[in-house]
């Protein structure tokens, strides 16, 4: 049990090792431009210039500019933003994590709750009305941008019709943390929560309902209406089940890239100072220090995202456990 | 039906009269059963025997009650110990698949759930229907694989369907489906996934289980060895009707349809003289949407004659029913000198 | 026969197939299809190869072929070694020996119709101008049996009998001398399997063919073969005419093989059967010594330790097996 589990640790460190070369080189290696000049920053003066270049090793062979910079990132995490001068990226990062997560868990729990119930009923009802109109509700969600949608509900909810019974406990935009006021993090979380799930609820319904429905094509959905089984233990022991496997690989990659940044434009819309509109701001001012931070934060959820995936997989499917 | 009015001493327990079934496509309606009936008797073996496209699995499918496309059209009656099966609500069916009759599948291995374990699978039918607690569904479990000659059950019950060898899996699902005493096991080719040596074995179990439990077999195949092994009858089916039927000796050893006679000639021999070449029937069987009008078998058989253009009704010769014009008039020919060599052969 | 020269020659071939993962629990796994195998195929004969799944007999027929690599061993076609040769160097040779599958629809593109599909040998061979190419079609269809009318029809409208003459019709395409056919009627229904196997026959007949002929069903390989191979765990266990192996079974397997055999006997009755307990073994872990003891009813102390050899009973046969079985025993009685 022991081994399985370090030779996962030691894929998924050899992973991020080769993500921070591949990082490294984009911006470190690109033949024609002075990194220094591109870690300065626009309008940089030529002493910042000299300072930077410096620093980071760029007058030593390759190699030892990556052991620089991979030291400046973890351990003595001290590389600066150049556009907010003296802006630590490592500590701002830290900080604008539990921002996204907050945002990322809540979402994901709302879309993996009700894409499980759209897809069970419609394939329960597959080829009927209610089949149908959640599919077609599902293709709605797909196609509604995040950013729209998060406008039209800020738009809604912030003024239009903030002051009815129905908006009027929704907070100004902002996040507040979960230690200092639970209920406020919960109340200013909602609508970013509902408008990030919406599109992840038609995907995931969708998919799990393509599945659902192959299940029951299944022969052993026929042994198990011979056996005299009710058709909502059919459904949820039997047909579930076995149809999880794709929910779950798509579940692990997008929620590791969400968390990695990739709910950046949710981010920046209900102004949440997370990881995601840390990457937007440093994308804009083409902070490179910070790219380099955000990315390098964001392979890690993937990676390891991608491990936990892995391990949902031998639990959900022992031939899967069998193989490895 | 004139099968009934046999004198047997055994009583009737599954009584099918009449069974249409159809399905509605954008084509028409497409016929696959065609006014079928039959009866199994208690603790016997019935074999339904027919190639691709016979409509024998819909028959058992319709026994159970698992056509689930709703478009499917059944009509008919199947009188299961009295209670017309077709007239059930969902929840009283439910109630008699799996506690009454079971039902065992071609391939063990897609016919059970991947991700539980054997003995899981064998407690959640018994506990569908007996009021068991965990520990005493388990037990039953381990006993019954221990019934089926798994070797060593308990570990066996521990088991995914994928770790099984394919006689094994079989084995597991012949337990899981006798779990609750069935009266009634319908087996679907249950043996045709099988190596030659394990369906041998597995041929051996069911034949037992009317001894050992009381079932009686309804038992699907394209096969007229396995038919002959383990059957006390047979019925042959041909494109969605009943061709022929009748005690198995008689229907082997004196085929009245001349389909049957077909069928049989068709299987290269393992004994005596081998035949320069085959007698095989020409073509192939038709498809539920291109079936011929009148006798479905006419534009295969090597005696066709006028009358079959109309569709013949079951006729009887002693024991035995051909749905053929030519059964009108006592054995054919071709029956007496295939019951002649056959039971030259065995002797 | 003896004095005839093999058309095809296996000698003590082995061919090992790497499963599992260097990277998984258990790593790289050996799975030994087949284990020191030699047969001789001559010309006109056909042989049979029969077994139970996993006996490595179409591993075999895909050996001899050389669709596979073998890992030892040497194999001959016409007095030429071809162990050795690269798929490029084989391509002329692939005219003279072709091979036909259980399926044949998963080896026929759906999207091309049957004309094209059985002239494509003729094509990629490059000899035939069109004129050519259309005559022997219709010869071919001729062959098989089936309208010439089909040509312009797609695969998915004929029956399974229907493709796999065309199958066949594809594969006899440039008059090769030798045919393997893997299981070639093992998915049809009992009545296409009988115009199949005649037309196997025919065919050899008329066009002097040779065949491989593979299948599990003994009735088959009983009808159709000249010589037959019984396989089991990747091993050829007893080789010799057709009727003398079924009807007086030397090794143990065979006889149990026979016996198992379902047959449509009216007053067929299992009881009377000798039934082979328990299934073979894996091939990634086959037992020590004579790899059938582990189930074999006359098994001794010798055959977990010594790996029999294949030996000549002298009536053209041969059997792998410390202590055949008396040639009195006929198999069913």
């Amino acid at each position: 049990m022991l081994l399985p589990i370090l030779r996962r640790l030691s894929e998924m460190l050899f992973v991020m090792f080769g993500i921070s070369v591949v990082v490294f080189l984009i911006f470190f290696a690109t033949p024609g431009a002075d990194p220094s000049a591109r870690i300065a920053g626009r309008n940089a003066t030529p002493e910042v210039l000299a300072q930077v270049r410096h620093s980071f090793g760029f007058d030593q062979p390759m190699p030892v500019q990556y052991l620089k910079v991979m030291e400046k990132l973890f351990v003595s995490r001290d590389l600066t933003s150049f556009v907010n001068r003296g802006e630590r990226v490592i500590p701002a990062v830290v900080e604008a994590t539990p921002v996204t997560l907050s945002l990322v868990f809540g979402a994901a729990v709302i879309w993996v709750v009700f894409a499980i119930i759209m897809g069970m009923i419609a394939a329960a009802t597959r080829g009927g009305i209610p089949d149908r109109l959640l599919m077609f509700l599902g293709l709605v969600g797909i196609s509604m941008p995040v950013f729209w949608v998060g406008s039209v509900a800020n738009l809604i909810t912030q003024s239009r019709f903030h002051n009815t019974w129905l908006f009027h406990w929704v907070p100004g935009l902002g996040y507040t943390p979960l230690t200092q006021h639970p209920f406020l993090w919960f109340k200013g979380l909602v609508i970013p929560w509902v408008t990030l799930a919406i599109l992840y609820i038609g995907l995931y319904g969708r998919v799990l309902r393509a599945n659902l429905v192959e299940a029951y094509q299944e022969d052993f959905i026929r042994t198990a209406r011979a056996k005299g089984l009710s058709e909502s233990r059919i459904m949820l022991r039997h047909a579930l089940r076995t149809s999880l496997i794709t929910f779950v690989s798509m579940f692990g990659l997008d929620f590791g890239a969400l968390v990695g940044g990739g709910a950046l434009l949710t981010e920046v819309v209900f102004n949440l100072p997370g990881v995601g509109r840390l990457t937007y701001l440093a994308l804009q001012s083409l902070d490179l220090p910070f790219i380099m931070a955000t990315v390098m934060y964001s392979s890690f959820f993937v990676v390891v995202a991608n491990a936990v995936v892995d391990i949902a997989y031998a639990w959900l499917d022992p031939r899967v456990r069998d193989a490895r | 039906m004139p099968a009934d009015q046999i004198p047997n001493t055994a009583e009737t327990l599954l009584d099918v009269q009449d069974l249409c079934v159809s399905f509605r496509s954008e084509r028409g309606i497409i016929r696959i059963l065609e006014n079928v009936s039959f009866t199994v008797r208690a603790r016997e073996i019935l074999s339904i025997v027919g190639e691709s496209g016979s409509g024998k699995s819909m028959t058992s499918l319709a026994v159970m009650r698992l056509i689930t496309d709703p478009n499917a059209i059944i009509t008919g009656s199947i009188t299961y110990k009295g209670r017309d099966l077709l007239k059930l609500s969902p929840r009283e069916m439910r109630d008699l698949r799996g506690r009454e009759i079971a039902m065992i599948f071609q391939d063990p291995m897609t016919a059970m759930t991947p991700v539980y374990t054997i003995g899981w699978q064998i407690e959640e039918q018994l506990r569908a229907h007996q009021d068991l607690s965990r520990h005493a569904a388990r037990a039953r479990a381990v006993e019954l694989l221990g019934e089926m000659g798994v070797p060593a059950p308990a570990k066996a019950a521990t088991r995914y369907p994928h770790q099984l060898s394919g006689g094994l899996r079989q084995r597991a699902m012949i337990a899981m489906a006798l779990s609750c005493n069935p009266s009634l096991l319908i087996a679907d080719e249950p043996t045709t996934a099988l190596d030659v040596t394990v369906q041998a074995q597995i041929l051996e179990l069911l034949q037992r289980l009317r001894t050992d439990f009381g079932s009686s077999v309804m038992l699907i195949t394209h096969d007229m060895g396995v038919v002959a092994t383990v059957s006390d009858r047979v019925m042959v089916m041909y494109s969605g009707i009943i061709a022929e039927r009748g005690p198995k000796p008689d229907v082997l050893g004196q085929p009245t349809h001349p389909y049957t006679l077909g069928l049989l000639h068709s299987i290269p021999p393992m004994h005596g003289e081998k035949p320069h070449r085959l007698p095989s029937i020409p073509g192939s069987p038709p498809s539920p949407m291109g079936r011929p009008p009148g006798c479905p078998f006419q534009p295969r058989c090597e005696f066709r004659m006028d009358a079959c253009a109309t569709r013949p009704p079951l006729f009887r010769n002693g024991m035995q029913e051909a749905s053929c014009w030519l059964a009108d008039k006592g054995l054919p020919d071709w029956a007496h000198e295939r019951a002649i060599r056959t039971t030259g052969e065995a002797a | 026969m003896s004095t005839a020269k093999p058309m095809l020659k296996a000698d003590s071939v082995s061919k090992t197939f790497k499963v599992g993962s260097r990277f998984r629990a258990g790593g790289i796994q050996h799975l030994h299809a087949l284990q020191d195998v030699s047969i001789e195929v001559y010309p006109g004969e056909i042989v049979g190869l029969v077994g139970e799944s996993g006996c490595g007999k179409s591993t075999l027929g895909r050996c001899l072929l050389r669709l596979y690599d073998v890992n030892d061993g040497r194999i001959t076609f016409k007095d030429r070694d071809i162990t050795g040769l690269s798929q490029r160097e084989l391509r002329p040779l692939r005219a003279d020996m072709q091979m036909v599958f259980q399926d044949p629809y998963s080896s026929l593109n759906p999207r091309r119709r049957v004309g094209d599909l059985i002239a494509e040998p003729l094509r990629v061979h490059g000899k035939y101008s069109a004129g050519d190419i259309q005559t022997r079609l219709r010869e071919l269809m001729d062959l098989v049996n089936l309208s010439p009318d089909f040509l312009t029809r797609f695969p998915h409208e004929f029956s399974g009998g229907q493709r796999q003459r065309i199958g066949i019709a594809r594969a006899i395409a440039l008059s090769p001398s030798l045919i393997v056919a893997d299981e070639p009627v093992s998915a049809l229904d009992v009545s296409v399997q009988a115009q199949i196997v005649n037309l196997f026959m025919d065919l050899q007949e008329k066009l002097g063919l040779t065949y491989v002929f593979i299948a599990h069903d003994l009735s088959v390989v009983r009808q159709i073969a000249t010589r037959t191979a019984v396989m089991y765990l990747g091993g050829i266990v007893e080789l010799g005419e057709t009727d003398r192996v079924l009807h007086r079974p030397a090794h143990p397997y065979t006889a149990a093989l026979i016996s198992a055999v379902p047959e449509p006997d009216p007053h067929g009755n299992i009881k009377a059967r000798t039934i082979l307990r328990g299934e073979p073994p894996s091939p990634t872990n086959p037992p020590s010594g004579c790899r059938f003891h582990t189930r074999c009813p006359v098994a001794q102390d010798r055959c977990s330790a010594e790996i029999p050899r294949l030996r000549s009973l002298g009536d053209n046969r041969s059997v792998a097996c410390h202590f055949p079985l008396d040639g009195s025993v006929a198999a069913h009685a």
